[in-house]
């Protein structure tokens, strides 16, 4: 019995009331089915294994959304042993060998999350209940990922994130079941700083447009950080709501603040938004304190950069990951992708990808789909060839650390997807940090709960 | 019970409560048994049959209700976090906020009708669902929704010296609400729901409301005051919502802004329209059938329908995957929308009146004309 | 301190000018023909759409794959070559440039028959029903006019690039002989605030000083006698519906610049019309616009930090804020004509 299991697997005693009746009344109708087969929720008893992938394809990160399913189906393709193989072959160490995981096809479900954290649960719990989804993953905006991972633990599947930028997600709000593989707003701080310092000088005033949510939150607050450390000074930093589509009443404002710096905390469409509407008000073209007024955008992706179109144009920004890059990994992939999709992949697609390939290379290597053996396996997990140099999945908060890119919006774009170039690559011991800054709790992972 | 229930009423009653309890095992075949959705039957059910008692008796058009209905949650993951993981004390919490949300918003709102009842509850549900998102984030934890976790004081729990291993989530004395035991848990409260809904449809309050929706002047004329009956199916309607929000939170315990959204309580208008304005059992199944076709219709793709029409000729069946994938899947949208078009014009009454006529069709299926009643006027 | 109270006080007119022409022809479709119409939303999309196909129209080209070279991402090389600057030359690039403008030509007739084909279609038979089931239709019609445009035209917003030489800010600070730099304004904003400007003057004009509008005029104020009269008000009716289309597809159409036109902008703009239509006095066509502004203005002066500071939040509930406490306050809102809709 489903009930029962899940009581004495949290050594309580089934109590009377309500709760007793239904289960020794009408749940023994209804539960039998698999119950005792499993040991953990949705135990992979065919030949097949079931991803679930929790993708925003309407809302403010829906481009982002499109880019990740086109990364994930082709991951679980070269998993299944078809295509070219991608970046199988360059995995260092790899236990992956092209037959699926651990012998069983990998298949997938996936779920429109509309960029909003309540229907990115719903879309995860219908997965896990009724497709059977072994691990969930995806995901474009940090809000969604801190409510998924907070229901894997809760049901104990694993949660591989996609793109995800907050502090929160691996620092707060952590969970034992959660990886990210993705880079954190403060490394963004970390290595964004010394590059707004170099053009920009140390005596600049910043404005800051921040959008209202997890995210935007920490990474004004880590870009604060880092830029007052400079010697920058803050002159305001005004919260907008996310998924806002006119700036105008934001952006006067800024106008006559006082500000020569506007650092847009804006990501996806609000950021296509905000930078055009920003480029349109002038600034680009203004003076402020007898310098010339710029545009940060501290975390930016081709895809909103070619939404940005002109207006992206030598605005600096950090990066997880840039298709140009020249290492074999990075090459592998850019060429699997282009091939399949005809355009790059983005970082959203690149990070996608890579944890898929991750959480089946822990399965492989933990030898079952034993949550907390392959959270053991992720775990303290070092490897390199997948585009970032050697990476880290550090145990303490399940966060990759890896090296950090810096890009500038292209002046000169030969194509339509040319548009960011990569100004410096910032290793991985600079971008690292103490992982007790950010508090947080990872929780246990067992005694592993029982999804229904 | 003869002189407390109809014999009609008793049999509703026990009919529902029967189709309701044995879902998991009719719904099995559609795709359908599986506990979140089940969960979501129940929940979205009480949802529109308290929304019901608003619309259908009194003819208030509310746009705002999600609102009620997300204080609802975010009362319950308070008490979660606050006072103890156990679902009652929650529940009850979260009834009484609402409540208390909807005496507020309903005095307000009540002083109007018409449109103007409509554009205020609109006002306030947006008000509401923009500060959750911004600057009550300290209450609402804002975009990411309010969670659970580990240090939440939880101090009854604590006074009893319960402790926790991982992941907090909701008990029902110390039975975990995950799975079908929420199914069944929500289940409970959907058939108290509907029961109380069908006593007040049938008392003398029930009437007064039905007669301030047919003629509010009239009843004013007679002296009679209308507001307080208005605000008391107002009320009861928010805690309705309430409950159903609470519900929501035990199932899955996060409350995000986003069920307060406008469109959110337009979704609970669609679903009492679908079903059957002023019917007690129309709301319920709207309800069903949305979230059934969220769920299910939105998950259909090429692959599916390709299989599903390969009984055709090649070129043909090619087509017809083309344009059927425009209303499943992502476009499921679409279909509701059309279906929702349809029945406001045709079927004012909803699937409740579809059912009516085809059963009366069927009853005179010996005489000669079957008249369509007379309640509506389709469209030419 | 006054160039920020400028600035922000020119961004209110502009926000309210775009409020005013999208509640304009919401109230001129309630005020004539009494009904609500909560597809309006869809029409404004639609409007922004006919912008986008246009464009698409314009700027197709001819896709050679070229098998020798490959992009860096490995796909064979695509080489674009735009057809209508192979067939017109210089002036295919002005077209293609001026193409949000030039859309509006097509708009207008476009939105016409879809407004006429509306009314006579579905909107028609619902002038005796309750104002909720009007609300109804009407809403579900907006839902099946985004869901077609979604899955013609995907989820994911079409920018639509301003002509080049109205790009970036003018200077006005400059023009009304204050110090250079101060004042600027993007010089599209200043456009749509014109164009919002020309519409309304239009209708009113068109209502005021037109037989036709006069007739309309009657209608409004009392259907029955002008029918017993021997006119045919409900065709003319038919046309201000069409016409309400226009002015809402042209009002899309302008806005595209601004904001990258997707599938539920529509309902995005939904609600707020409503507001600006209740605030003003629904059916009053003055009350819309006055509405609008006024809205407008007290939308950006309420996202100023020093009144955030004071209000936290406020910038997000102005709007229905203002609109409750003149519900509560003034039940007919700014304008309304005693009698309509009031309770």
């Amino acid at each position: 019995m489903t009930i029962l299991k899940r009581g004495l697997s949290r050594r309580r005693v089934l109590q009377t009331g309500m709760a007793g009746i239904i289960g020794s009344g009408v749940a023994p109708l209804v539960f039998t089915k698999g119950a005792w087969a499993q040991e953990f929720c949705n135990n992979p008893t065919g030949d097949t294994v079931v991803f679930g992938l929790n993708l925003p394809l309407t809302g403010t990160y829906a481009e982002e959304g499109a880019d990740e399913q086109k990364a994930y189906e082709l991951a679980i393709a070269h998993l299944n042993g078809e295509g070219d193989g991608g970046l199988l072959n360059v995995l260092q160490p790899s236990a992956l060998k092209g037959n699926g995981i651990l012998g069983k096809k990998v298949t997938y479900v996936s779920s429109d999350s509309q960029t909003k954290s309540d229907v990115a649960r719903a879309g995860a719990t219908r997965m896990i209940e009724r497709d059977g989804a072994i691990m969930i993953t995806g995901g474009s905006s940090s809000g969604e990922a801190i409510a998924v991972q907070g229901l894997c633990q809760e049901m104990g599947v694993i949660f591989m994130a996609g793109l995800t930028h907050s502090n929160d997600t691996t620092g707060k709000d952590k969970r034992r079941y959660g990886f990210r593989h993705f880079f954190n707003a403060y490394q963004s701080g970390i290595g964004l700083a010394p590059v707004l310092g170099q053009s920009y000088g140390n005596d600049r005033q910043a404005y800051h447009l921040t959008a209202d949510y997890t995210w935007g939150w920490t990474q004004e607050e880590s870009i604060k950080a880092a830029t007052e450390a400079l010697g920058w000074k803050t002159t305001a930093a005004v919260r907008t709501p996310l998924g806002a589509t006119d700036y105008s009443q934001y952006l006067t404002p800024i106008l006559n603040s006082g500000a020569d710096v506007l650092i847009l905390n804006h990501y996806g469409l609000d950021m296509v938004n905000s930078l055009t509407q920003a480029v349109q008000f002038g600034m680009r073209d203004r003076q402020a304190n007898g310098k010339d007024f710029q545009i940060v955008t501290p975390l930016i992706s081709e895809l909103m950069a070619k939404g940005a179109g002109e207006s992206v144009k030598g605005i600096f920004g950090t990066s997880n990951w840039h298709w140009n890059l020249q290492d074999p990994g990075s090459i592998a992939f850019t060429k699997s992708f282009g091939a399949a999709y005809g355009s790059p992949p983005s970082q959203a697609a690149h990070t996608a990808y890579v944890q898929a390939l991750l959480y089946a290379d822990a399965v492989e290597r933990a030898g079952t789909f034993y949550p907390p053996e392959v959270i053991k396996a992720l775990e303290g997990h070092e490897f390199d060839g997948m585009g970032n140099g050697k990476t880290l999945y550090r145990a303490e908060d399940h966060q990759c650390i890896k090296s950090v890119l810096v890009v500038q919006g292209n002046e000169s774009p030969t194509s339509e997807f040319d548009v960011l170039n990569v100004v410096q690559e910032i290793d991985r011991d600079t971008v690292a940090y103490d992982p007790a800054i950010f508090g947080g709790d990872l929780g246990p992972a067992e005694p592993v709960p029982m999804c229904a | 019970m003869t002189t407390f229930m109809s014999r009609n009423d008793l049999f509703l009653f026990l009919g529902f409560t029967i189709v309701v309890l044995a879902m998991p095992i009719w719904l099995a075949p559609f795709g359908a048994g599986y506990p979140d959705l089940l969960q979501r039957f129940m929940i979205f059910g009480i949802f529109a049959v308290g929304f019901n008692i608003l619309f259908g008796l009194t003819g208030y058009l509310s746009f705002g209700h999600a609102a009620f209905f997300g204080v609802g949650s975010y009362a319950a993951v308070w008490s979660f976090k606050l006072l103890t993981l156990d679902a009652i004390p929650a529940m009850i919490f979260a009834v009484l906020i609402s409540g208390l949300f909807a005496l507020i918003i309903g005095f307000l709102c009540l002083r109007r009708s018409g449109i103007y009842f409509s554009i205020l509850t609109l006002a306030f549900a947006q008000m509401s669902y923009n500060l959750a998102y911004s600057v009550l984030t300290p209450i609402t934890n804002g975009e990411t929704g309010l969670q659970l976790t580990l240090a939440d004081p939880r101090v009854l729990d604590a006074a009893v010296g319960q402790t926790f291993v991982g992941q907090p989530v909701p008990t029902l004395l110390g039975q975990q609400l995950g799975g079908y035991a929420g199914f069944y848990f929500c289940a409970g409260f959907l058939i108290l729901a509907f029961f109380i809904a069908q006593r007040i449809a049938g008392s003398p309050f029930g009437m007064m409301l039905k007669a301030i929706k047919s003629n509010q002047t009239r009843m004013q004329f007679t002296g009679f005051n209308t507001r307080p009956y208005a605000l008391s199916a107002f009320v009861i309607s928010g805690m309705y919502a309430g409950l159903a929000g609470a519900l929501l939170a035990v199932t899955d315990p996060l409350a995000g802004a986003e069920r307060m959204q406008w469109t959110a309580s337009g979704e609970v208008v669609l679903m009492t329209i679908l079903g059957g304005v002023g019917t007690l059992v129309g709301p319920v199944i709207g309800a069903w059938i949305i979230k059934y076709f969220e769920n299910i219709l939105s998950a259909l793709n090429d692959n599916i329908l390709a299989r599903f029409w390969s009984f055709l000729p090649e070129g043909v069946a090619d087509v017809v995957v083309k344009i059927t994938s425009k209303f499943v899947g992502d476009g499921w949208h679409l279909t509701l929308g059309l279906a929702f078009v349809i029945v406001v014009i045709f079927l004012p009454g909803g699937i409740m009146e579809g059912v009516r006529r085809i059963a009366a069709a069927f009853r005179r299926s010996g005489s000669s004309s079957a008249k369509p009643s007379a309640r509506t006027q389709p469209a030419e | 301190m006054f160039e920020v109270i400028f600035l922000q006080f020119l961004n209110g007119l502009d926000k309210g000018a775009a409020y005013a022409l999208i509640a304009l022809g919401l109230t001129l479709v309630f005020g004539t023909l009494g009904v609500v119409n909560f597809a309006h939303g869809a029409l404004f999309m639609l409007g922004a759409f006919c912008a986008v196909t246009v464009r698409m129209f314009l700027t197709m080209e001819t896709v050679t794959i070229d098998p020798e070279k490959l992009s860096p991402w490995g796909a064979p090389l695509e080489v674009r070559e735009p057809l209508v600057q192979a067939w017109l030359g210089d002036f295919g690039a002005v077209l293609v440039n001026y193409s949000v403008p030039l859309s509006i030509l097509i708009t207008i007739p476009i939105m016409l028959l879809v407004g006429i084909g509306l009314e006579r279609g579905i909107i028609k038979h619902f002038y005796k029903r309750t104002h909720a089931e009007q609300i109804l239709v009407t809403f579900g019609l907006a839902i099946v006019a985004q869901e077609v445009i979604k899955s013609v035209f995907g989820p994911n917003p079409i920018p639509q690039p301003m002509p080049t030489d109205l790009r970036g800010a003018a200077d006005i600070g400059a023009w009304l002989g204050m110090q250079a730099n101060v004042i600027t304004y993007p010089v599209w904003r200043l456009i749509y605030f014109l164009f919002a400007g020309v519409v309304i003057g239009g209708v009113f004009a068109f209502l005021q000083f037109t037989t036709f509008g006069m007739v309309v005029r009657a209608g409004m104020a009392d259907r029955e006698t002008v029918g017993l009269l021997g006119i045919n008000i409900d065709r003319r009716f038919t046309i201000m519906f069409g016409l309400a289309a226009v002015v809402a597809g042209m009002a899309g159409v302008m806005y595209t610049p601004l904001l990258p036109p997707n599938y539920h902008l529509g309902m995005d703009f939904l609600v707020l019309s409503f507001v600006v239509v209740v605030v003003g006095g629904m059916g009053s066509l003055p009350g819309a616009v006055a509405a609008g502004f006024l809205l407008g203005i007290l939308q950006s002066f309420a996202s100023m930090n020093q009144v955030k500071a004071i209000f936290p939040g406020i910038d997000q509930i102005i709007i229905y804020l203002v609109a409750v406490i003149i519900l509560l306050v003034r039940p007919r809102g700014l304008m309304g004509r005693r009698g309509v809709m009031e309770a």
